[in-house]
């Protein structure tokens, strides 16, 4: 079962491929993910198909107002990854 | 011979630099055809040829900038001697095209060389690459049969071969292109608001019926095949654009030029700063369907400097839209020569009356700025309530 430590490394790799130009390091985890990266509606649309490339989890749209910071799209993905099966990836 | 010149790839273009060719002399080019790469304030943009033709001579060489108007390649094209297309404002600052040679007689051996058919570049028994991707290649000792081509028609460019563009010599350093953006803006919007008499109009438009719509229609589907309001909004722009001509086409020596067809430019924000606003081509004519996916498309292309120089140039009219974040409310300055942009505000829920009910409803504060040298204001809330009025109907769009 992948840990939270895991879930987190990961959401950072996609959040990087979307907007390579944002500092990581002073990313605030529980403040507003967006508006500290500056992502548009394309982008978070990536950062979604992103976290389903790297952990087969599909978010659904009305979950999208879950994923406002990353702590709080951690604590979602590994929500959902403990209630499904694993990827078979 | 025709002379293909540096294209203006934008009112606020004043010269590019020459990054690529994909055609050597020889090759057979139709209208249409990409045929090399430019950098510009704007990233690196896909130049188009305007006609058939052969290529005689390559004139510019990869890593050199020139000024808007300069030769840049030199063509044979069988009798069509029109001059280059270019937006009228511009025109002024292009080189001018020199009037066609007349007929001269030719020696045997040119005549034969140039009524032979001529080979067209795929059917050589080498694979199709760059000039500078084979002078690369050359270089490295690398097989070209080896590589896949990405660029036009499978040819192999410099990014094939694993030469970053932003490590040869053609390229412009980040900081360098963001201060060149910069001015261009300026030059642009400096010009907008120095000729352009611009009015602007609101209205308040009721979301309700689009956003259900939209969410019947992206039950179930992958996040990237998910649509975005944009798509609706561009396509109930450029549709209602069609009943409101004088919305749709430049402002051309004193006078209103309209547009036939709708050709909507999508304001598009780069991450890192500045913004580009290319043309989405026939807007009007396209399904839902295929919008998105061109906006998608598009939004990506940008990112990436990958755009095509006609949908730098062929913007009849711009939407922008701040999608689910930013402000309520956009006024935008017009791109000249257009004469109208179309603003989208972030949707909010807000309190409605209907039938002296009060309900919470999404909303999406909608506006206009004309030129109102073109329009006036009247027919600019009417145009308005048009678009209004095709996003209650979605399934018609």
């Amino acid at each position: 079962m992948i840990d939270e430590t895991e879930i987190r490394a990961a959401v950072l790799r996609v959040l990087h491929s979307v907007a390579p130009d944002v500092d990581l390091d002073r990313l605030d985890p529980a403040r507003d993910l967006r508006r500290q990266t500056d992502l548009d509606s394309f982008d978070f649309i990536r950062f979604i198909v992103g976290l389903h490339v790297e952990l087969g989890v599909d978010v659904p749209e009305d979950a999208y107002g879950e994923l406002d910071t990353v702590d709080r799209t951690v604590a979602y993905l590994g929500k959902t990854l403990r209630t499904s099966q694993p990827p078979t990836v | 011979m025709t002379d293909y010149l540096m294209p203006s790839l934008g009112a606020d273009m004043e010269d590019g630099r020459v990054v690529e060719w994909f055609v050597h002399p020889g090759d057979t080019v139709r209208r249409g055809d990409i045929v090399g790469v430019v950098d510009t304030a704007k990233g690196a943009i896909e130049i188009e040829i305007w006609l058939d033709g052969v290529v005689r001579e390559i004139v510019v060489e990869p890593g050199t900038k020139v000024r808007v108007g300069a030769l840049l390649l030199r063509l044979e094209s069988p009798g069509n001697e029109s001059p280059q297309p270019t937006a009228a404002p511009v025109a002024a600052t292009a080189a001018p095209v020199p009037a066609p040679p007349a007929p001269e007689p030719r020696g045997l051996d040119d005549a034969s060389k140039s009524q032979g058919p001529p080979t067209p570049a795929s059917a050589l028994a080498e694979p199709r690459a760059s000039p500078a991707a084979r002078r690369e290649a050359k270089r490295r000792g690398v097989d070209l049969g080896a590589v896949r081509g990405s660029g036009p028609r499978g040819a192999i460019v410099l990014g094939d071969l694993g030469v970053s563009v932003e490590g040869t010599a053609a390229e412009t350093p980040a900081v360098d292109r963001l201060t060149a953006m910069r001015k261009a803006i300026a030059a642009a919007m400096a010009r907008s608001k120095r000729e352009i008499p611009h009015y602007y109009l609101a209205t308040a438009v009721n979301m309700r019926v689009a956003l259900e719509w939209l969410e019947s229609r992206n039950e179930g589907r992958r996040p990237e095949d998910r649509m975005l309001p944009v798509t609706l909004f561009l396509k109930a722009v450029a549709t209602a654009a069609g009943e409101f001509g004088e919305f749709n086409g430049h402002w051309v020596e004193g006078a209103l030029k309209p547009s036939e067809s709708v050709h909507v430019g999508l304001a598009i924000s780069l991450r890192g700063g500045g913004l580009v606003a290319p043309a989405i081509r026939d807007t009007d004519r396209r399904s839902l369907e295929d919008l998105a996916k061109a906006v998608t498309d598009l939004v990506l292309r940008a990112r990436e400097g990958r755009l095509r120089s006609s949908e730098m140039t062929e913007a009849t009219l711009t939407v922008t839209s701040l999608g689910d974040r930013g402000v309520e409310t956009v006024f935008g300055v017009i791109y000249p020569p257009q004469v109208a942009i179309v603003g989208f505000g972030r949707m909010t829920v807000r309190a409605s009356v209907e039938s002296g009910v009060v309900s919470a409803v999404p909303v999406v504060d909608v506006t206009l700025s004309g030129d109102h040298r073109a329009t006036d204001g009247h027919r600019g809330g009417l145009f308005l309530q048009e678009i209004a009025d095709r996003l209650q109907r979605p399934g018609e769009l």
